[in-house]
């Protein structure tokens, strides 16, 4: 059952074929089994789990089940639950048990879905490796020596792993589709705003996105059809009326227009990713899409961009994780001042702590204006070339990493290296597009390729579409990993 | 050496919305610490601000009661510092645009009527408390006034003296509280200004380096607190030293300022516009409505009153302390001639001022009302008492004896207007009393008062003063 | 413009993140790398761009002056690292 998607495992329980508690014992006992060599989850809590599977069963009793209740599901570690440790990847946190429930996690309480437990990533969701969580790396189930990719690198590899059918993610620049890329599954950032931001703790407030991760486009929609939604309490979350995102998913892709930036297919692309993306741009040749040729100019520029506007943001919103209302503070110190350096120094791992210099010094007097404000106004300029690019074409398909998974502590040396992992997902968190990631192969060391779709303001359904017809002809997406079942 | 003193106001005006500026908790006063502090106010990691209508909307009055101009779009922006009762590690302010820009206050020192320039007014939100005693050795934190919204309304550098700035502050209190947007508590800390204050040569262009006097909760202390400054700046120049720009706090102790931080070690606030928060939107239709629901302002209420009742500017000024006070006195002198208009006004700036403020009450519980004010000073317009009896019909009212007619009727305190019957007293007085009427004519005029207040006694106080007067004056002329 | 240590160590002392001299030397060879790529952004003339601050061109929408939240003490404090009399305790602040 473990192997099944969203999808089945509705229709099992509909059908009564399984119990939510029976299916929550079976996650949570291969959890058990796998999480000490995987390190996907920062937390489980079986009696918890339980307590909703069985309200959930008891739900269904009564008649009044919706399509996800009892449907197991894992929560990045950047949501908080409430009573549930919530920890963000941080020591600063490895003490905070959340007072509230982020609005994600509500809407999945409500829809009757049950927590497996709180995965691990990148400390405040700030890496491309799962390797800056204070809680230790996350492996990849395709190959235990190389990274999931991050920040979303538990929910990501938990999914790919079947330890959950599906996992929440959140992506600023990359983070929920880099690691859906290196772990051969399905993610989608979807527009911003669409999603409400409320109790996902803040990375780069303008950028942050939730989003499903899961095995299928088609279980990217249904969970997308839960996690989206109005929040008052979120004042950038948008008030559109509710959506099913799988409406689409029958329709033919023939005459798709399929913008190809040649920007995304240029130097520091590997040619195994880049054999493995143009063979699934054949395929929808083959299914009737039409290829156009565009440009991103100003893509290049993306990674800087971001690298000023996100540690900028950033820097601002932990400042906040001050000692004083939660989290850690040091056991000695011996003033106010000494309080707070020393309480932030040893509660922020080195990456925080380099995002937090970058942002603070590019915010202070003097170099605001050569640094965010030029910032902001290429932020524009890329956001531009999208529109202009929409003019041309339905969606824009690329690679969504440059490489595939690669080896733990490879790229953690230099900071550049890493940060060029998100050089074609960057862009689209930029102009608050949607963007998703699904498999379209695999590399020489039979590593996974990522395959991403970016859509204009709102195309979700018609990305899943898209997506979904691929994956109606092509079986990337049922690989495992070996050794799982 | 002359001097000129150069100081510009910064108030901090706590906005009288019912619940916080970026979230729902209360923001009523005095509540046990922390208890009003919700995720939002104590920043839990995950949390967002939505903004208050409420809050923008009182700016928004403010705005159009200063005649500024209010901005269609304005920023909210980060201020980034360190400190246990900033929670989030940072204010939410605005900062290159603010929803307010310019406007102008009138206020008056003596018989000068002056305008004061206003930069900017912007909406931000309030810290929590620090209380430094009773925690061996720490401070304590409440965050119950986190998040509470504030309008800092920030002027030019216009006023010249102390007093210029303390008649800023009562005209910016007064405003405020008039139209509705705070509730001007000071020992609350509802209303509190910061003073930037420098001095310079007299005839010299440029302005001397300023420092900013923090935190000042009373118009005392403000006035204080400049003249200790001002006399410090001037002794500094003076034995030749230069005037550093610094904050400084007012001790009201020692009546002296003392310096806070220096610019060198001034904050790097780092703003930047509030990534979660999106622009501010002022309509048009918004801005009609907030307009439609203006008072009339004080300044129109003060040339009104001159027009219609011939007050003083003085007098106009005094019955303008409040919204309150000017409808009472509208609503007592209503209908009225300038002269009985004139009498309200003395009436309600004498002896009921002076009554409220004994008992420590405010023109809304005064246990005379405008209209029972108003009868009493008809009977003394109409001469059927004197000033000296409204007085005690006065206080019969206040001690809720009646209206001014009955407590008349019952003590028998209608003056003596009948000429025939005070010729009579007046030649009984005068028979009486030779030697002062032969002092009289001698030139002694001392001896025509003694000779009135021989009648008055005489009519048991109820002769109209003034007929005395005049019926003596022709008697003894004869 | 070449980082120096002085800029590390006065960012660190803004964000209130104690460093000692080598935490300080190897954050800033790392800077200096990031800030390498950060300023090929230079390259571009954006003189007539306006600035983008948000991913929606929308503006903000605003709650009502309602009171919503009550006294949630008791739970916030459970997770506080010192309170006392329903105050948070920092080292004694000094003005």
């Amino acid at each position: 059952m473990s192997n099944a998607t969203l999808k089945e495992l509705s229709a099992n329980l509909a059908a009564g074929a399984c119990s939510s508690v029976e299916l929550s014992h079976e996650f949570i006992n291969k959890i058990n089994n796998l999480n000490k060599s995987l390190g996907c989850f920062i937390t489980v809590d079986a009696e918890r789990t339980l307590v909703q599977a069985r309200a959930a069963d008891a739900r269904r009793a009564a008649g009044s089940a919706g399509p996800l209740t009892g449907v197991p599901l894992a929560h990045k570690d950047i949501f908080c639950a409430d009573g549930w440790l919530t920890t963000c990847g941080s020591r600063m946190l490895s003490n905070f048990v959340a007072p509230y429930d982020a609005h994600v996690v509500q809407r999945c309480n409500d829809a009757g879905m049950v927590t497996l437990g709180k995965t691990n990533m990148d400390e405040f969701a700030m890496g491309s490796s799962n390797e800056t969580s204070y809680f230790g790396p996350v492996r990849n189930p395709w190959n235990l020596e190389t990274v999931p990719g991050g920040s979303s690198g538990g929910s990501a590899a938990a999914v790919a792993a079947r330890l959950a059918p599906a996992a929440t993610g959140t992506d600023t620049g990359g983070s929920i589709r880099q690691p859906a890329a290196l772990t051969g599954i399905c993610g989608l950032k979807p527009t911003y705003g669409l999603v409400s931001r409320y109790g996902m703790i803040a990375f780069a407030s303008s950028l942050d996105q939730a989003g499903p991760m899961a095995r299928t486009a088609e279980d990217l929609g249904l969970l997308l059809n839960v996690m989206a939604g109005h929040d008052p309490r979120d004042s950038t979350s948008l008030e559109r009326p509710a959506e099913d995102y799988n409406r689409d998913l029958a329709r033919p892709v023939a005459g798709l227009r399929i913008g190809l930036p040649k920007e995304f297919f240029a130097t520091g692309l590997t040619p195994d990713v880049q054999r493995a993306v143009e063979a699934a741009i054949t395929e929808y040749k083959k299914l009737g899409a039409t290829l156009v040729d565009i440009s991103l100019p100003n893509m290049e520029l993306s990674v800087p961009v971001y690298y000023v506007l996100a540690p900028a943001e950033a820097s601002s919103n932990l400042s906040r994780f001050d000692g004083v209302r939660y989290g850690h503070r040091a056991a000695e110190y011996t003033d106010l001042m000494d309080m707070y350096k020393r309480s932030r120094a040893e509660g922020f791992g080195a990456e925080v702590k380099r995002r937090i210099l970058i942002g603070t010094y590019v915010l202070s007097h003097g170099y605001y204006d050569a640094y965010y404000i030029h910032a902001q106004k290429l932020r524009r300029l890329i956001a531009q070339d999208f529109t202009k690019a929409f003019k041309q074409c339905d969606v824009i398909m690329g690679p969504t990493s440059p490489t595939t998974a690669f080896r733990l502590g490879e790229k953690s040396a230099d900071p550049v290296q890493m940060y060029l992992s998100d050089i074609y997902t960057i862009a689209v968190n930029l102009a608050g597009l949607p963007g998703m990631s699904i498999p379209c192969g695999f590399d020489g060391s039979s590593l996974p390729v990522g395959l991403q779709i970016i859509g204009n303001y709102f195309d979700e359904a018609r990305m899943l579409n898209v997506a979904h017809q691929y994956q109606l002809v092509t079986d990337w997406h049922q690989r495992t990993p070996p050794g799982v079942k | 050496m002359k001097w000129e003193i150069v100081i510009g106001l910064e108030t901090h005006a706590q906005l009288s919305t019912v619940s916080k500026i970026f979230s729902g908790a209360s923001t009523a006063f005095g509540a046990e610490p922390n208890t009003q502090a919700c995720g939002v106010d104590i920043a839990l990691p995950g949390v967002l601000p939505v903004l208050n209508t409420g809050a923008v909307e009182r700016a928004i009055r403010f705005g159009l009661a200063v005649g500024g101009k209010i901005n269609t779009r304005s920023i909210f922006a980060r201020k980034n510092y360190f400190y246990p009762d900033l929670p989030k590690g940072y204010q939410i302010s605005q900062y290159e645009l603010p929803i307010v820009e310019g406007g102008t206050l009138t206020i008056r020192v003596g018989d000068t009527e002056k305008t004061v320039h206003l930069t900017r007014a912007h909406l931000e939100e309030d810290a929590g408390k620090s209380l430094h005693e009773d925690f061996s050795g720490s401070t304590g934190i409440d965050l119950n006034r986190a998040g509470t919204p504030l309008l800092e309304i920030v002027t030019e550098p216009d006023m010249r003296s102390a007093e210029e700035a303390v008649a800023y502050a009562r005209a910016l209190h007064t405003l405020v509280r008039w139209i509705d947007i705070c509730d001007g508590n000071m020992q609350e800390g509802s209303f509190r200004c910061d003073a930037n204050v420098s001095v310079r040569r007299m005839g010299e262009t440029e302005l001397g380096t300023r420092r900013e006097i923090k935190n000042l909760n009373s118009f005392r202390f403000l006035q204080q607190a400049i003249e200790y400054e001002v006399q410090w700046q001037i002794g500094e120049i003076e034995d030749g030293r230069k005037i550093q720009q610094a904050t400084v706090l007012f001790d009201p102790d020692t009546g002296e300022t003392r310096m806070m931080r220096t610019k060198e070690d001034a904050h790097d606030y780092r703003y930047f516009p509030d990534p979660d928060l999106l622009p501010l939107e002022v309509t048009s239709e918004r801005l009609d409505a907030v307009r439609s629901g203006l008072p009339v302002l004080p300044k129109e209420r003060r040339e009104q009153f001159v027009a219609q009742y011939d007050l003083t500017p003085y007098d106009a000024e005094q019955l303008t302390a409040s919204r309150e006070l000017a409808d009472f006195f509208d609503t007592a002198a209503s209908g009225s001639d300038a002269r009985i208009g004139k009498l309200c006004a003395n009436w309600i700036s004498g002896a009921l001022s002076a009554r409220l403020n004994e008992e420590g009450l405010d023109i809304g519980q005064s246990r005379v009302g405008a209209g029972q004010l108003r009868r009493l000073v008809d009977r003394i317009a109409d001469d059927t008492i004197s000033g000296k009896m409204a007085k005690d019909v006065f206080d019969a009212i206040w001690a809720g004896e009646g209206d001014a007619d009955q407590i008349i009727a019952a003590k028998g305190l209608r003056q003596i207007s009948d000429s025939g019957e005070l010729e009579k007293i007046v030649d009984q007085v005068l028979a009486s009393n030779a030697q002062q009427v032969a002092d009289f004519k001698a030139g002694k005029e001392k001896a025509f008062n003694s000779l009135v207040g021989q009648v008055m006694k005489a009519s048991r106080g109820k002769a109209n003063p003034q007929q005395v007067n005049d019926i003596l004056r022709r008697k003894l002329a004869g | 413009m070449a980082l120096t240590l002085d800029d590390v160590r006065r960012a660190a002392h803004l964000a209130r993140i104690a460093v000692d001299d080598a935490e300080a030397a190897g954050a800033l060879a790392q800077l200096t790398l990031v800030f390498g790529l950060i300023e090929q952004m230079q390259a571009v003339d954006v003189s007539d761009i306006a600035p983008m601050s948000h991913a929606q061109d929308l503006v903000q929408r605003l709650r009502e002056d309602k009171v919503i939240e009550g006294n949630q003490r008791a739970q916030f404090q459970k997770i506080a690292p010192e309170v006392e009399g329903g105050l948070y305790l920092v080292p004694k602040v000094i003005e």
